[in-house]
């Protein structure tokens, strides 16, 4: 039988705020250890939370990016278990009134356009963060983690495969990215992942048992991760076997993921109103004005790039994928309007360069007027764009101006026709057979010995003055 | 509704409460009690009343996102029960 996986995510990112959700402690990463905490966060008797103004309006604005409607009326929730990282033996989430429900994000995978809904975006708090001594009966404790504000955001379980999961993740991330409410840095876990996912015979509506994986720390971990889950549930069914409701953690190293059998008590938080924080509610003209106050979001710079710079969509795709590198696509435009152009680079090379070192345009160490100004050189023929890429790989390695290396190198075009010919010339000479295919009327011959002549530049011999001195040359 | 003696003893391990048998008895007596009278709530008419969710008639209290002192953690150290460096320390717990 063939077996169709149905998949929903569970995304939280932290949000980018200068204090925790409910009191004034630091949010930051990276500091030593139970230094930001206090009675709030500590969860320490009398200590009253206060809602952090900044995290309820980022809130709505990721709430209002993913197209979900806004409460009426939205409270916060305890929810109630014990573990150590959790200071107070409850977590303030949102249970029956959320901040926002029933949203979309419209995603695209293999050229597919698809709609996936959003069934909630809501508010809630971190938990601190717990190591595990090895050869020790021990556990240790930081609490600086604990009370970051985060949201929640659950899609419907509308994904049908891993690849659109991956889809999904990616378009969120760059929301997000473009609403500038977090870093989404998955490596220091201010942006995680849950999975929901079960099979069902193809055709068939009702959905199967499913499984919840569990500790994926990158968008192709849980590719991975997924895969592995539809193998395994595939092979359980057509064994015969029962697929049974749990969470499974997926190991990166063996690529399996594994029962985590411990926990198995009922996940029983009987949720109840937290008495410390009033409710909240929006007038619509609030609401109105956070819309108004959004940012360009990426599929409107999509549609903008392309109407207005008549980009196809793959390279339009390119440019927005990272808001920093289509903010960097802009600065370059206003100094220099060569949108072609100025794409074609970010495009090609420098998004290739940033692939291989894996960072963002704004940690590349090159600047929009640098960039505008190697265009600029190749524009007015001071060098050829093939010299102008090297140029600009030395220009990352030793933040250089473009016209420094070009003259400390030697590096500009030879466009002197004295020059040019005494080239030709040595080429000419060392190459009869080919003269004599181009005479014979072979028209590539004369495409070589442009080769020839432009590596015997260097590079650095002007294309096109090149071309139309070897032709009057040859037809001496 | 009444409560067997295995929802107190459910009910006292989500707490995290050890109960010997008399108290369970105890308590399954004083909790059936609370249940009745919710039962005698439930038969209100409170179509007419609003749901409420908080006691007091406040809404919308946040404050500015502008970072306070914490505390000065050798003092919050020093109040922990077991320590390790600046770390609390507690039964090993196995990631769950
Ligand atoms: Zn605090």
């Amino acid at each position: 039988m063939e077996y169709e996986p149905v998949i929903g995510l569970e995304v939280h990112v932290q949000l980018n705020t200068a204090t925790k959700a409910f009191c004034g402690c630091a949010n930051v990463f990276g500091v030593r250890e139970n230094t930001n905490i206090c009675p709030v966060c500590l969860g320490l008797p009398g200590a009253l939370p206060v809602l952090n103004a900044l995290v309820l309006k980022s809130a709505v604005k990721v709430a209002l990016a993913f197209n979900c409607s806004i409460r009426d009326y939205i409270k916060f929730d305890r929810k109630n278990y014990f573990y150590p990282d959790l200071p107070k033996n409850f977590q303030i989430s949102q249970f029956d009134k959320p901040l926002s429900e029933r949203g979309f994000l419209d995603i695209e995978n293999n050229g597919i356009k698809k709609r996936v809904g959003i069934t909630r975006v809501h508010m809630e708090e971190d938990a601190g963060k717990l190591i595990h001594s090895e050869s020790e009966p021990f556990s240790y404790v930081d609490y600086n983690r604990a009370g970051t504000p985060l949201l929640e955001i659950v899609s419907e379980p509308e994904l049908f495969s891993p690849e659109e999961a991956y889809a999904y993740l990616t378009d969120l991330k760059m929301i997000l990215r473009y609403l500038d409410v977090s870093d989404c840095d998955m490596e220091k876990g201010s942006l995680r992942c849950d999975a929901n996912i079960s099979l069902k015979p193809k055709g068939e509506k009702k959905l199967g048992v499913k499984t919840e994986l569990k500790n994926m720390n990158s968008f192709k971990a849980v590719k991975a991760g997924l895969s592995f889950e539809i193998r395994r549930q595939t092979e359980c069914l057509e064994g015969g076997e029962k697929i049974v409701q749990e969470t499974r953690l997926w190991d990166e190293k063996k690529e399996q993921t594994f029962s985590m059998r411990s926990k198995e008590e009922a996940h029983d938080y009987r949720y109840f109103p937290e008495p410390d924080l009033p409710p909240f509610s929006f007038a619509q003209k609030e609401i109105e004005e956070i819309r108004a106050s959004l940012p360009e979001l990426p599929q409107a710079r999509l549609k903008r790039f392309m109407d207005s710079f008549g980009f196809l969509e793959k390279e339009a795709s390119v440019l927005i994928s990272d808001k920093d590198l289509a903010d960097f696509f802009e600065a370059c435009l206003k100094v220099l309007p060569l949108h072609k152009k100025i794409a074609n680079w970010l495009i090609g090379p420098i998004s290739a360069e940033l692939n291989n070192r894996n960072v963002s345009i704004c940690a590349l160490g090159l600047t929009s007027e640098r960039l505008v100004r190697l265009i600029s050189l190749v524009e007015n023929g001071t060098v050829s764009n093939l010299v102008a890429k090297d140029v600009l790989f030395q220009m990352l390695e030793t933040s250089k101006d473009p016209d420094v290396i070009i003259s400390e190198k030697n590096l500009s075009q030879v466009s002197d026709t004295d020059e040019l010919k005494k080239m030709i010339e040595e080429v000419v000479a060392a190459n009869k057979k080919s003269v004599d295919d181009y005479l014979a009327g072979k028209e590539n011959a004369l495409m070589y010995l442009v080769g020839q002549v432009m590596r015997l530049s260097q590079g650095k011999a002007n294309p096109k003055m090149l071309r139309d001195l070897i032709a009057a040359r040859l037809k001496q | 509704m009444a409560i067997s003696k295995e929802d107190v003893r459910y009910i006292a391990n989500l707490a995290r409460i050890g109960l010997s048998e008399s108290e369970i008895e105890h308590f399954q007596k004083q909790l059936e009690g609370i249940f009745e009278y919710i039962d005698q709530l439930k038969k209100l008419d409170v179509s007419a009343i609003m749901p409420a969710a908080h006691v007091l008639d406040i809404k919308n209290v946040t404050r500015p996102d502008i970072v306070k002192s914490s505390l000065d953690p050798k003092l919050v150290m020093d109040s922990a029960p077991a320590k390790q460096g600046q770390f609390f320390k507690v039964p090993k717990v196995i990631e769950g």
